[in-house]
């Protein structure tokens, strides 16, 4: 893994404080993107009433990712330690296959560069990815 | 052959043509450089890729960008046939270029993300969708003379 330095500890807290005034929106946004441009990934909602981008399902679901996210921002030094008990949920229960947390990532980065042009240079950019896959892999660390 | 509905082909013929060709690629292309900085392996002559600041402002990689678009460009004007169009490209990737087809994705992707840039709200998911189709099928195309 590609450890965060300190530097991107803190273009991370930066970026991510900036958006988040906009935060349900943007989760909103990408959690509707990634159902439309990445159709298999609907395959883990079908207890949805409705998959619709920016139905209440989808709003409520990006609260709770978004929420969570926030938190981690907040836990750079040990995401393995913050995420354990979201990984034993994805782990056991949800068994999300972890290819789909990097499709997730692309979508929050395609959303935050489209609301954000200015601030989302490749500098931010690539610091945010590197937290993304970080993030990934604490939660994907209890599934075998 | 790959099918296209009316709505994604002028969604790729409207980004295109929406898009400065002078521009656009550079900037995706130094995003790509920064972002992925394994993607430097490449491009061992074009001096001073050292950090972001030098990258975003080396004239080869804008010169470059400039090359991948009009490569693209190639593929918006061959849609129904991007295999056949991007035969020769992908043979000169894969034999004298040798580069890992992982790379273009990872270019489309900032691609994706400059074009979003640029688009704002106008990059809905729909649109979205279309762009990242008709990029995978470019990158499939580029990845078919491999062996």
């Amino acid at each position: 893994v590609m450890s965060l330095s300190a530097k991107d500890k803190s273009v991370v807290k930066a970026i991510w404080g900036k958006i988040s005034g906009k935060a349900d929106e943007i989760g909103t946004e990408a959690l509707g993107r990634m159902l439309t441009v990445y159709p298999q990934t609907k395959t883990y909602f079908s207890h949805w009433p409705d998959l619709s981008p920016g139905s209440a399902p989808v709003k409520g679901h990006a609260k709770k990712i978004m929420g969570a996210i926030g938190e981690a921002v907040g836990k750079t030094d040990d995401l393995v330690g913050a995420l354990g008990p979201l990984s034993e949920l994805h782990a056991f229960k949800l068994r999300v296959d972890p290819a789909n947390f990097k499709i997730l990532a692309h979508n929050l980065i395609v959303v935050i560069g489209a609301y954000y042009p200015a601030d989302f240079t490749p500098e931010v950019q690539v610091s945010l990815d590197k937290f993304f896959s970080n993030l990934a892999l604490a939660l994907a660390e209890k599934y075998r | 052959m790959v099918e296209w509905t009316e709505f994604e082909r002028s969604t790729i013929q409207s980004i295109f043509s929406k898009l400065d060709y002078d521009v656009a690629g550079g900037k995706a292309l130094a995003r790509c450089l920064v972002v992925y900085p394994w993607t430097q392996r490449y491009f061992g002559n074009f001096g001073n890729l050292y950090n972001a600041a030098a990258i975003m402002g080396n004239p080869k990689v804008a010169a470059h960008g400039k090359v991948v678009l009009q490569g693209l460009d190639k593929a918006v004007k061959n849609m129904d046939n991007i295999k056949a169009a991007y035969k020769e490209l992908s043979v000169l990737h894969s034999e004298k270029l040798n580069v890992d087809p992982d790379n273009f994705k990872l270019l489309a992707d900032c691609l994706t993300i400059v074009v979003a840039a640029q688009m704002g709200a106008a990059f809905t998911a729909q649109v979205q969708a279309a762009f990242q189709k008709f990029l995978a099928v470019v990158v499939s195309s580029l990845c078919r003379q491999y062996y």
